[in-house]
């Protein structure tokens, strides 16, 4: 029973941790993944979370005739290289950077308006098998006034 | 540079927090069925070990899904380049902002100022946006999003009247804070809520652009008629805060809108991306077929001048 209640702090750090790094999940979003999108204006729309090594997420969204765009995609740290795909309505992939070195953007303007899904995967590392990094992820749109 | 830390959660840590949150359960329940006390507790680490790795597992499989319908900013945005003239008389009156006590009213009225706001500033209409901007920060602060325009901002602000980027900047930041303030104290809902404002206030926008003689070949229609993918998006984002009561309310009057847009045949043929090597930029080559009749385009208005005007009273 005793060795349990030794646990507390470990606990208490590891949720105050949690709590800090969810907080942080803005500024790191603010300070390090918008400035990626420059020179293209940023949307206003915030999409970030807390994700762990081998977890995946999917954000759908309408792109617009005639705009140009660029996705912005970070992850702090703790985190592997973040791998995206984007994905049409027929599952065809249009863009995957893990064929382009993990870069962080892709630019691009399309002839018809169309919904498409940016899946994103925090690859696992595999370095040890008793830790599970987190950390904050941004998935960031920009446009530019033509 | 700034660092910035990550939380490392050792699986060791989860067990840790796992074994204590049983060990809590038991006491504060009283484990023990009424017997005498015991600080003794048998553990089946095995069978914990067990959890753990599906809780491992769980973790792993759980996808996040954001649902990203356009901001105020890209909403004005579109309507410019889909060659909007701009009509104050359009907008929602900044002295409405009194009439707004309900968190529902008050979310939805942020985003329709906040659109608002952005659509005078890309007409570089400096006065009737720092009145936007004034009614946008009122309603953010009653609805609980403090400092969304700090002084350092308001005076960036005052010191770029004239400098559209600057603005849109501003405007840009400004929204982000208050989405990230709103999903980071547990109220994304009301964030969705802002957004389906925001959203409604560019089609009324649109809609009230376009009549029987500018109809035919109109840009704007087919912008319009581009929102059917994100009125999907709307309905799935209604449904993932289901649980909020406001946001609930808004299904039924989406899913009108809905019945209408149903109407509204769009073709688009298999996309092919192209890359401008020059330039860094993909094209995705595919065209489409917008099929919209007069009647349905003005059921359509009706319907989101209804919905904008119970929005705005």
């Amino acid at each position: 029973m005793k060795r349990y209640f030794q646990l507390i702090p470990v606990v208490v750090l590891s949720a105050a941790l949690s709590v800090n790094s969810f907080a942080q999940c803005k500024t790191f979003a603010k300070n390090v993944c918008k400035p990626i999108l420059d020179p293209f204006i940023h949307d206003g729309n915030y999409n970030a979370a807390i994700l762990t090594e081998g977890e995946e997420a999917e954000l759908y969204k309408t792109f617009y005739s005639g705009q140009v765009y660029r996705i912005s995609i970070c992850g702090s740290e703790a985190l592997p290289k973040i791998q995206f795909k984007v994905i049409d309505s027929d599952n065809n992939v249009l863009y995957d950077n893990k064929s382009n070195g993990y870069s962080q953007t892709w630019d691009f303007k399309t002839e018809a308006s169309q919904q498409l899904k940016v899946y994103i995967k925090v690859p696992a590392s595999g370095k040890n098998q008793e830790e599970i990094n987190s950390g904050c992820v941004a998935i960031m749109f920009g446009f530019k006034d033509e | 540079m700034k660092m910035y830390r990550d939380t490392r959660f050792s699986l060791k840590a989860k067990q840790n927090l796992s074994v204590l949150l049983l060990v809590l359960f038991f006491i504060t329940t009283g484990c023990g069925g009424g017997g005498k006390g015991t600080d003794e507790i048998n553990v089946d680490e095995d069978e914990l070990s067990q959890d753990l790795q599906e809780l491992k597992s769980d973790l792993n499989s759980t996808k996040k899904i954001f649902y990203s319908l356009p901001s105020p900013l890209e909403t004005a945005m579109l309507l410019k380049s889909a060659g909007a003239r701009y009509d104050e008389e359009l907008l929602n009156p900044v002295s409405n902002t009194s009439k707004y006590t309900t968190n529902k009213k008050m979310a939805l009225n942020l985003g329709i100022y906040t659109t608002d706001l952005s659509f005078a500033s890309l007409y570089d209409q400096t006065q009737t946006s720092i009145k936007y901007m004034n009614a946008s920060k009122e309603v953010a602060s009653r609805l609980g999003i403090l400092d969304i325009f700090s002084d350092t901002t308001i005076k960036r602000l005052e010191e770029n009247v004239n400098n559209r980027d600057v603005i849109m900047d501003i405007i840009s930041e400004t929204f982000m804070n208050s989405s990230s303030y709103l999903v980071e104290n547990n109220r994304a809902a009301i964030s969705a809520i802002v957004l389906i404002g925001g959203w409604i206030e560019g089609l009324h926008i649109a809609t009230s652009l376009v009549n029987a003689t500018n109809f035919d070949n109109n840009k704007m229609v087919d912008r319009i008629a581009d929102q059917k993918f994100s009125l999907d998006i709307v309905i799935k984002l209604i449904e993932k805060y289901s649980y909020h009561e406001d946001v609930a309310s808004l299904l039924v009057t989406m899913k009108e809108v809905k019945d209408i847009y149903d109407k509204i045949e769009i073709r688009t043929t298999k996309i092919e991306p192209m890359k401008d090597e020059s330039n860094n930029v993909t094209t995705l080559k595919s065209s489409s077929k917008i099929s919209i009749t007069p009647e349905v385009f003005n059921e359509l208005t009706l319907k989101i001048k209804t919905i904008r005007k119970s929005f705005v009273s």
